[in-house]
């Protein structure tokens, strides 16, 4: 059957850059000596630490957690010593809480590694707890706590689960690689998260750039009744949450809205499959693939890699650099986070690394109102008039514009000729509105 | 490893095209090139001596100001100055005495585009800012047409189509129209040039193809509307369409993106606009041609039209 490939309107056709990695299996890589795991890795409830300086931890002991809903444990993602608890870099703030452990050689788990558990015997609540407890959180990027996204208020019923299998970043294939390995995992994570949610049916998303993911998935989807593997075309920002769930479904999330407003919910397939092991087999997230890529690096790969592990540690691992280095990114080179310092943890989310060499330096020009952003905006907004009003510190015209709704997707900053860094005003303008919304609220 | 990394910190995304605002002046240039060819074709050297003016005067007049307002001259050589120059001469007559090509290019820069601020700022299509000053300032000059290939051009006169056929009620045959065969402005007689390199333009998506679309339609409505009304007295769609200033103001002047709206409704109503204001002016106006000021009339329009066509958010309702 030939497949139709849905879609989402506007978005952009960045250069790909996959065929870096995409061949490549994933690897896994060995304990560092020394961890450093940053505690705030989600969005939600800031954790406190529960172990001491000096206490011997396990693998996949907790050692944050919090008492709050919107949050999820972190644990350790080695055995070995705690060696400080104190303020490092981590790759989301220039300092920030993190453990520092250090690794010894003979590993002993927190977890029970034989456990294989029959999902089906358990109940909603059951499996959410197991999911909390595993410390899962949102693996494309966001790492909102899973738990908490499968917990839809009273009223609302869910009835689709999307697993987004886009990767629509250029340069990164973890997902693709998952989906390649373990598409087992995704699809009894899949079955879990419907479970749980309680919903009817579960639809894979991935960009057709991928033949490979698709045709292995929907193989084995085909014993599903209820879940499709579905193509969708290769175009960014298709993997963002809202385009997705619009491509497939048709439905579209009105404006600050979840996608629970519409009965659905998204998950990576990275996420799932993280499901599934927390689920199934007791082991918590303390590992995670990721692609560490880019034209400078020696050996670009699809690595397995501890929660903690260094960038710097993965770097020599994988064999250093071929030529100058000038930008080091966490994610993608679309919406990824540019890096000071290689001595950074890995976090939950980290989906790649991506080292960027020498570029040509972009001259930025007026605004001469081409309308290419507004006409490769997903989110239809008019970004280079949001940008006007935030060079002009008028705020209020800023959000009348939609500020509040821009993705961040950087489709706008991509596709200017002018080289006006629109994302970069829009952010600056969406934290002045949050800021002013504040004060004014009190 | 710390010395080896000299990291540059920018927010995402890390990623660009590689078009930039010169070079999509630069094809703008490139697709006007074939209409300053047929403009030297039809009328002469003369022709080529009133573009290499006008542009040069563009560029130096562009290099003055940005001195005078203590700004980066760099701007000089991004390819808008010398747009707005050629296409100022593509607007002129022929015969246009050379101190008024001046005048207009430098109107054209100063006042259409520096006193607003320099690219990006402008409200009215420079070029065309400056053509109303030297329609304003030397009428007679500014309707002084000539034959195509009588080179010595001071002896013979001759209408433009529109002129002809508004003070005359003489008709020009459509394959001289769309050739460029006729009296009228150096770069504006071929119709069928201007569309080819139009639709290159659009195909390259330097232009807005709502634009130019919806002014061809508005006038050929408008125009079949009156024709059927009274085929003696109008003249058909076809006429209209490809006389005059038409084809190069809808394809190359309403379509520059500074003066231009940014939102897709936008630009419909500004097309829609522009051919309802050009058809007024040319059949009961007082002027044979009103493209011109049309374009300059919708220009007028463009921050309403952006602020109350601003389109709908993503899963609005």
């Amino acid at each position: 059957m030939k497949m139709k490939r849905l879609t989402f309107k506007k978005g952009i056709h960045p250069k790909e850059f996959k065929q870096i990695t995409e061949n490549l299996e994933i690897k896994e890589v060995p304990v560092p000596p020394k961890i450093i795991i940053p505690i705030r890795q989600h969005i939600g409830a800031p954790l406190n630490p529960v172990v001491k300086k000096g206490d011997r931890v396990k693998t996949g002991q907790i050692i944050a957690d919090s008492e709050a809903f919107v949050s999820a444990p972190v644990h350790s993602s080695c055995t070995g010593i705690v060696k400080n608890i104190g303020d490092y870099p981590t790759p989301l703030s220039p300092s920030d809480t993190c453990i520092e452990i250090e690794t010894e050689e003979k590993e002993e788990f927190d977890f029970d590694l034989n456990s294989n558990i029959d999902y089906k015997s358990l109940s909603k609540q059951e499996i959410l707890k197991l999911i909390r407890k595993a410390g899962i959180v949102g693996m494309g990027g966001a790492a909102f706590p899973a738990a908490v996204k499968f917990t839809p208020p009273k009223d609302i019923h869910i009835d689709t689960v999307i697993l987004n299998g886009c990767e629509c970043e250029p340069y990164l294939t973890s997902d693709y690689r998952t989906m390649l390995e373990f598409p087992e995992k995704i699809l009894e994570g899949l079955k879990i998260i419907m479970r749980a949610v309680g919903a009817e049916r579960g639809i894979v998303g991935i960009e057709d750039n991928k033949p490979d993911a698709i045709e292995k998935m929907s193989h084995l989807a085909d014993n599903e009744s209820n879940i499709n593997v579905q193509a969708v075309k290769t175009k960014y920002p298709q993997g963002a949450e809202k385009m997705l769930i619009s491509a497939l479904t048709g439905r579209r999330i009105p404006p600050g809205d979840l996608p629970f407003s519409i009965g659905v919910v998204v998950s990576n397939v990275g996420t799932a499959a993280a499901i599934y092991d927390a689920v199934v087999k007791n082991i918590p997230l303390y590992k995670r693939v990721l692609t560490i890529t880019g034209e400078v690096l020696e050996n670009p790969a699809n690595l397995l890699v501890r929660v903690g592990t260094p960038f710097s540690f993965l770097f020599d691992y994988i064999g250093g650099f071929s030529d100058e280095v000038t930008k080091l990114i966490l994610g993608g080179p679309m919406m990824g986070i540019a890096q000071f310092t290689p001595d950074v943890g890995i976090t939950k989310a980290t989906s790649g690394i991506l080292v960027l060499g020498k570029r040509k330096v972009c001259k930025e020009f007026n605004c001469i109102n081409c309308a290419e952003c507004v006409n490769h905006c997903p989110m239809f907004l008019v970004p280079a008039k949001i940008v006007r009003f935030a060079k002009s510190e008028i705020w209020d015209k800023a959000e009348d514009y939609g500020a509040m709704n821009c993705i961040e997707c950087g489709s706008c900053s991509y596709i200017c000729p002018s080289n006006i860094p629109l994302v970069h005003w829009i952010r600056v303008a969406k934290s002045k509105i949050t800021e002013i919304k504040k004060s004014s609220g009190k | 490893m710390e010395n080896k990394f000299n990291l540059i910190l920018e927010s995402s995304p890390h990623f660009k095209t590689k078009m930039s605002t010169p070079q999509i002046m630069y094809v703008v240039i490139l697709l006007l090139l074939p209409m300053c060819i047929a403009g030297v074709y039809f009328f002469g050297w003369a022709a080529l001596i009133r573009i290499l003016l006008s542009l040069v005067t563009a560029l130096l007049t562009e290099f003055v100001f940005l001195k005078l307002r203590k700004k980066d001259i760099s701007p000089v050589f991004d390819g808008s100055a010398a747009v707005t120059g050629i296409l100022l001469a593509l607007t002129l007559p022929p015969t246009l005495p050379l101190s008024d090509v001046v005048i207009g290019s430098v109107v054209a820069i100063s006042i259409g585009k520096q006193l607003f601020g320099g690219l990006g700022y402008n409200i009215f299509n420079p070029a065309l800012v400056g053509r109303a000053f030297l329609q304003a300032a030397f009428p007679v000059d500014m309707t002084t047409w000539v034959k195509p290939f009588y080179f010595n051009l001071d002896s013979i006169t001759s209408a433009t189509p529109l002129g002809g056929f508004k003070i005359d009620g003489v008709s020009t045959a459509l394959n001289k129209l769309t050739l460029g065969n006729t009296g009228g402005c150096i770069g504006e007689t071929s119709a069928i040039l201007i569309i080819i390199a139009g639709i290159i333009l659009i195909l390259l998506k330097m232009a807005d193809w709502k634009i130019p679309v919806s002014i061809i339609i508005t006038v050929s409505v408008f125009a079949g509307i009156l024709h059927l009304i009274d085929p003696v007295k109008y003249q058909d769609p076809l006429f209209y369409l490809f006389s005059g200033g038409l084809m190069l103001g809808a394809f190359f002047m309403a379509t520059d993106m500074v003066s231009s709206p940014i939102t897709p409704l936008g630009s419909i109503i500004f097309g829609v606009g522009i051919g309802i204001v050009v058809m007024v002016i040319r059949v009961f106006g007082g002027l044979p041609e009103g493209m011109m000021y049309s374009i300059l009339f919708m220009n007028c329009f463009v921050p309403l039209l952006n602020r109350y066509t601003k389109p709908k958010i993503f899963g609005e309702v």
